[in-house]
């Protein structure tokens, strides 16, 4: 396989530009007879799909749930960079992509997180203009806060929703389109195959959640925003409904899977309560800037009431270890420090696997008004979820999977290795490198979606020609056979265990071994685990019902499925690094403490090809060359 | 036009002018009422005034009355039945969090409300025997106490006016919301000044009978 | 922290939008106190699948309270008995050992029963086509700061912006009536600068659709507002009565006018 990033020549600054006029154009008057399937409709899918719309193309979007406005995309809260420079405070376009390039570790590549920042702009206009409500002064005019340990003040908010509201932005344009006749809508479908005729993508097979048709849709080209793989370690807080199937089935189909070892562990998230959690939920960063992390310096102590361990009892550790940064390290760091202090057994609450979240000073220092104005809303919620008092007993907080910055391998223009197949969003894994920047997401989801894809999709739709093709081809045919075959397979099983039972058990492979922390011996015991977790599933799963109606047990069994071959593949790609960078940390390769990165031997995107079932994928490297951003070691001390 | 009338919103803004004119309506009339504790004299020359003197303003506000409660009747009866309409299969159970009783027994307040109107515009400016077979043209106030010293007539009073506190204390609320007049408000389902609009309406027509029960006004 | 409760659970049981439905008993044991409520139903789930029984089919996502996936009748309150709360956020210690909790999909003609607990809310997404939205296309729009906000206005917009789309307010309503929803659209647009271009037709076509989608109309129940999980205000309804009053007073039939070209 050759891996051709397609970058443009030039100067950093002008590529973008240049690489724009030099794209070829599609005839206004054409557009509408070419057909894009757009799978996925968060801020990445339903905002491309409704801005190739509005440029005239015939567009199709799928999602899983009952409405696009449901996509995961929602849940984010803090906000969206945007390098406006409104505060004067020295933030700039080339600063935002030195920031993006550092925070991920040196992992990321240089041209497309330049065009990021460029674009980055563009979108905060945009969404104003759709009528997001972002938080404004009395003034007027839009409000900024610093975000993440960024040392300038970038990122826009709508309170703490500001995912839902760019989302609804996205969506409401997205419904336009549909009631003008340029989308159709496809609700409560999920892409089950991705189909290549002459190794090109030219259609998808979906099943029809409600009545289990298959059905499937020719186009001239494939978009694929369908999120990220979060999901493969159980807990998470990711939605439930959260999958990596349509980026693994094309990567069946031949799109080579980037870094999939890279994973973001936030820090501040809920722990767990009990064994039939579902599902962890995520408190904003933001609290890490008035609350101070700590644990007890004593084993002893864990079990007694945090207001009966004396002051000089607490270990205060991220002030501890990082004097400068204190308890707004970067996401990865601080979730390390936290694993480091439970397995020290010094963590705290049900399973000693949390850490305090300590108020008592902000609020002795603020007052509790202030305090509640800043944070009420996220306090309510962490009262509601654990029935404590936040204002009277510190939080527990511990790390859980977050976002997921590898995905489906793409050039500059946003197509992986298969032809006509474009990922954007958290599925591909251009942009974040080996960690992703605090409110960056809703960036990079909206900057493909918006900005880049309706211009390259151009390129590519004018560049080629197409045969016409339906959906009695033999490709298609066999594609939605297949399906039907899987579907049947996984409802004969008849065994004794559910498909969530099985999701449970991957999980925790996943976290213990190719979690916050991994090591060679972890990596080999979860590639032996999870083979033999695979071959029950295949033996033992049970899925009641039948296939023509409305079954969530086939769904998430067929989601599961993908899981556990997944699993294997991102284990092996992190057992192949033999470095730590970013959110992959191995824990052979650190200097005093310190994720060690070995720039020398893995600067580089390793994309991995599949080449069948029994036979081990094969690894293709695309070198990253740092001609802007001087290679460095991250340090926050 | 027709549009509007067809709209959901559009009827319940009929419904809501409709209903201040009534409001008005019985706010005045409830204040005439009153005067009959100033004596016959003064409640007769009342009652000769609008019905001789002013006659043609009166047939000009009876217009008016009549074409609001009929606007106003059948704007509610078509939304009920959209309403019904609305769930075809109602809830095993359902428990009401914040709706106020008021809210909730309007619709056959509302009916007995178009009844009562019936039998007393009947009773007293029609002269229907069977309700009043005493009934005298030009003796208002002879036939309120000749009405009222029969204890049913009293009861059917009081029970009418206790659902019209219930649809004023609702209507009067809701009227400036559906007419997209009323403030924002901190709570909004706080409802003090209907409360009192309620209040003094329906005391002040429930003295009237209770006045000739009492012996008050003979 | 107490020990684990036994709860007795009614549920509706359609299997499908034409097939009948009916309640069905099932008692769910080792309930933790410290479980949301929809966990207790996959457990309960788990169960009725390791039996060979359809499990009881109920929407949710994220469960954490902003995808609007999730909702269902519990004990006849939508979303169930924590005020602002939806269902995925619900916790079973809300309730007490040997509680019996009847089950209810949202009924409303306009969101018809798909499969036991879930139903087809497309409706509202098609409220939202008939003009919840600014008619602005990807592009070159003016800078962000151009248009100075008054914060008030920003907040409040915000305030309706907030809605998830869950259809609580349409379940709770006595009338059906999805007012709620529409109305905060419309006010979250009609309040910023942005969205004046189009606010009355917004309303017109908004309030139109609504009707034509067979919700009920609003008898400011004051239901709604106690359902909803984000706690909006039905002040936005009487704002949208005024929109669309003054959009039908002010409404100019639109010209045709012939190709120039």
């Amino acid at each position: 396989m050759k891996l051709d990033s397609k970058i443009p020549t030039g100067p950093i600054a002008e590529k973008w530009d240049k690489h724009r006029f030099e794209m070829k154009l599609v005839n206004p008057a054409n557009k509408r007879k070419y057909h894009v399937i757009v799978v996925g409709s968060g801020l990445a899918g339903a905002s491309a799909a409704a801005s190739m719309s509005e440029l005239g193309y015939n567009v199709s979007c799928f999602a899983f749930q009952d409405s696009p406005r449901r996509a995961h995309s929602i849940a984010a809260q803090g906000g969206i960079n945007g390098a406006k420079n409104y505060r004067n405070d020295g933030d700039s376009i080339q600063r935002l992509f030195y920031d993006t390039v550092k925070g991920g570790d040196f992992r990321a590549r240089e041209a497309n997180v330049f065009r990021l920042a460029q674009v980055s702009v563009d979108i905060i206009d945009q969404c104003v203009a759709q009528g997001v409500p972002f938080a404004r002064e009395y003034g007027g005019l839009l409000a900024n806060r610093s975000f993440g340990g960024a040392q300038v003040s970038r990122t826009f908010y709508a309170r703490g929703q500001t995912g839902q509201q760019l989302l609804l932005g996205a969506y409401q344009a997205l419904e336009k389109e549909i009631a003008r006749g340029g989308v159709k809508m496809y609700n409560r479908h999920e892409m089950l195959e991705l189909v290549t005729i002459n190794g090109v993508a030219r259609g998808i097979v979906t099943r029809n959640l409600v009545t289990g048709a298959v059905e499937a849709h020719v186009a001239d080209a494939v978009v694929l925003g369908t999120g990220g793989y979060g999901n493969v370690f159980y807990l998470s807080t990711n939605a439930q409904g959260c999958n990596a199937t349509a980026i693994y089935r094309a990567y069946k189909k031949g799109a080579a899977f980037a870094n999939p070892c890279y994973t973001q562990i936030h820090p501040t998230c809920i722990p767990v309560a009990g064994e039939h959690q579902s599902k962890l939920t995520l408190m904003s960063e933001s609290l890490r800037n008035d609350g101070r992390v700590w644990v007890p310096k004593k084993r002893e102590d864990v079990g007694k009431k945090p207001s009966e361990i004396p002051e000089e009892d607490r270990d205060y550790y991220l002030e501890r270890k990082y004097p400068s940064y204190g308890n707004l390290a970067p996401r990865d760091i601080s979730s390390r420090a936290a694993k480091e202090a439970c397995d020290d057994g010094r963590g705290v609450g049900p399973g000693g696997r949390g850490v305090y979240l300590d108020f008592a000073d902000s609020i002795t220092r603020l007052g509790a008004k202030e305090i509640a104005e800043r944070y009420g809303n996220l306090f309510e919620m962490y009262q509601r979820i654990t029935d404590e008092n936040p204002y009277e007993v510190p939080m527990r907080i511990y790390p859980a999977s977050h976002y997921t910055m590898g995905g489906l391998w793409v050039d500059y223009n946003l197509m992986s290795t298969i032809p006509g197949l474009h990922v954007i969003g958290e599925a591909n894994f251009s942009d974040h490198g080996a960690n992703r920047l605090g409110a960056s997401a809703l960036m990079q989801g909206l900057a493909d979606g918006y900005f880049v894809l309706p211009y390259t999709i151009g390129h590519y739709l004018a560049s080629n020609k197409f045969e016409k093709v339906t959906t009695d081809h033999p490709e298609f045919r066999a594609a939605v056979d297949a399906v039907q075959q899987r579907t049947s397979r996984l409802l004969g099983i008849n065994g004794k265990r559910t498909a969530d039972s099985f999701h449970r058990a991957l999980g925790k492979i996943m976290w213990e071994h190719c979690g916050m922390a991994r090591n060679e011996a972890g990596l080999k015991q979860a590639l032996r685990e999870i083979p033999a977790v695979r071959e029950e599933f295949w033996q033992n799963l049970t899925v009641p019902g039948s296939g023509d109606t409305l079954n969530q047990q086939l769904e998430k069994a067929g989601r599961v499925a993908d899981f556990l071959e997944f699993g294997e593949l991102m284990c092996l790609d992190a057992l192949h690094r033999e470095e730590s960078c970013g959110g992959h940390f191995r824990e052979e390769y650190q200097e005093a403490g310190e994720a060690k990165r070995n720039d020398d031997a893995f600067c580089y995107v390793a994309a991995w090809e599949y080449t069948g079932d029994t036979s081990a994928p094969v690894l293709n490297k695309e070198p990253l060359e740092f001609e802007n951003v001087h290679l460095a070691t991250r340090s926050y001390k | 036009m027709l549009k509007f009338w067809d709209s959901s919103v559009g009827k319940k803004v009929v419904m809501g002018v409709t209903g201040l004119i009534l409001v008005g309506f019985v706010i005045g009339h409830m204040a005439g009422n009153l005067q009959i504790f100033m004596g016959m004299e003064r409640y007769n020359a009342y009652a000769k005034l609008l019905q001789e003197d002013i006659i043609e303003i009166t047939w000009a506000v009876r217009v008016v009355l009549l074409v609001s409660t009929v606007l106003h009747v059948l704007a509610a009866y078509q939304l009920t039945m959209r309403n019904r309409a609305a769930r075809p299969v109602d809830y095993a159970l359902r428990d009401a969090q914040v709706s106020t009783y008021a809210s909730r027994t309007l619709r056959w307040g509302g009916v007995f409300l178009a009844i009562f109107l019936v039998l007393h515009l009947g009773q007293f400016t029609l002269g229907w025997k069977w309700l009043l077979p005493e009934f005298s043209r030009g003796a208002a106030y002879g036939n309120v106490v000749l009405a009222f010293e029969r204890p049913f007539w009293v009861v059917f009073y009081l029970v009418a006016m206790f659902f019209l506190l219930l649809h004023l204390f609702h209507g009067t609320w809701a009227v400036l919301r559906t007419l997209g007049l009323a403030k924002n408000a901190a709570e909004p389902l706080q409802r003090r000044l209907p409360l009192i609009i309620a209040l003094v309406v329906t005391v002040g027509f429930s003295l009237v009978p209770l006045g000739v029960a009492l012996g008050i006004v003979r | 922290m107490s020990g684990t409760m036994t709860i007795k659970l009614k549920v509706w049981r359609q299997a499908g939008p034409k097939a009948p439905g009916k309640f069905e008993e099932y008692t769910a044991t080792d309930v933790s106190p410290e479980s949301s409520f929809l966990e207790m139903l996959d457990v309960v789930n788990d169960k009725l699948a390791l039996e060979g029984k359809d499990p009881i089919a109920f929407d949710h996502d994220c469960r954490e309270g902003i995808c609007g996936m999730c909702g269902m009748m519990i004990n006849g309150v939508a979303h169930g008995p924590s005020k602002l709360t939806t269902t995925c956020q619900l916790h079973m210690r809300s309730f007490k050992d040997g509680d019996s909790i009847t089950l209810e999909p949202w009924r409303a003609k306009a969101f018809p029963v798909i499969r036991d607990l879930i139903v087809d809310r497309s409706a509202i997404d098609r409220i939202i086509q008939a003009g919840g939205f600014i008619s602005v296309a990807t592009g070159s729009p003016q800078d962000a700061n151009a248009l100075p906000i008054a914060k008030p206005d920003a907040d409040e917009a915000m305030d309706a912006a907030a809605c998830i789309g869950c259809g609580a307010c349409v379940a709770a309503c006595p009338n059906a009536s999805v007012s709620l929803f529409t109305a905060a659209k419309i006010s979250h647009l009609g309040l910023l600068p942005q969205g004046q271009p189009e606010r009355y037709r917004r309303a017109l076509s908004m309030v139109a659709q609504m009707d034509l989608e067979g919700f009920g109309g609003c008898t400011l129940f004051g239901e709604c507002m106690a359902a909803c999980p984000k706690g909006i205000s039905i002040d936005f309804i009487k704002r949208m009565n005024g929109d669309y009053i003054w959009g039908a007073i002010s409404e100019r039939p639109e010209k045709i006018t012939l190709g120039s070209g």
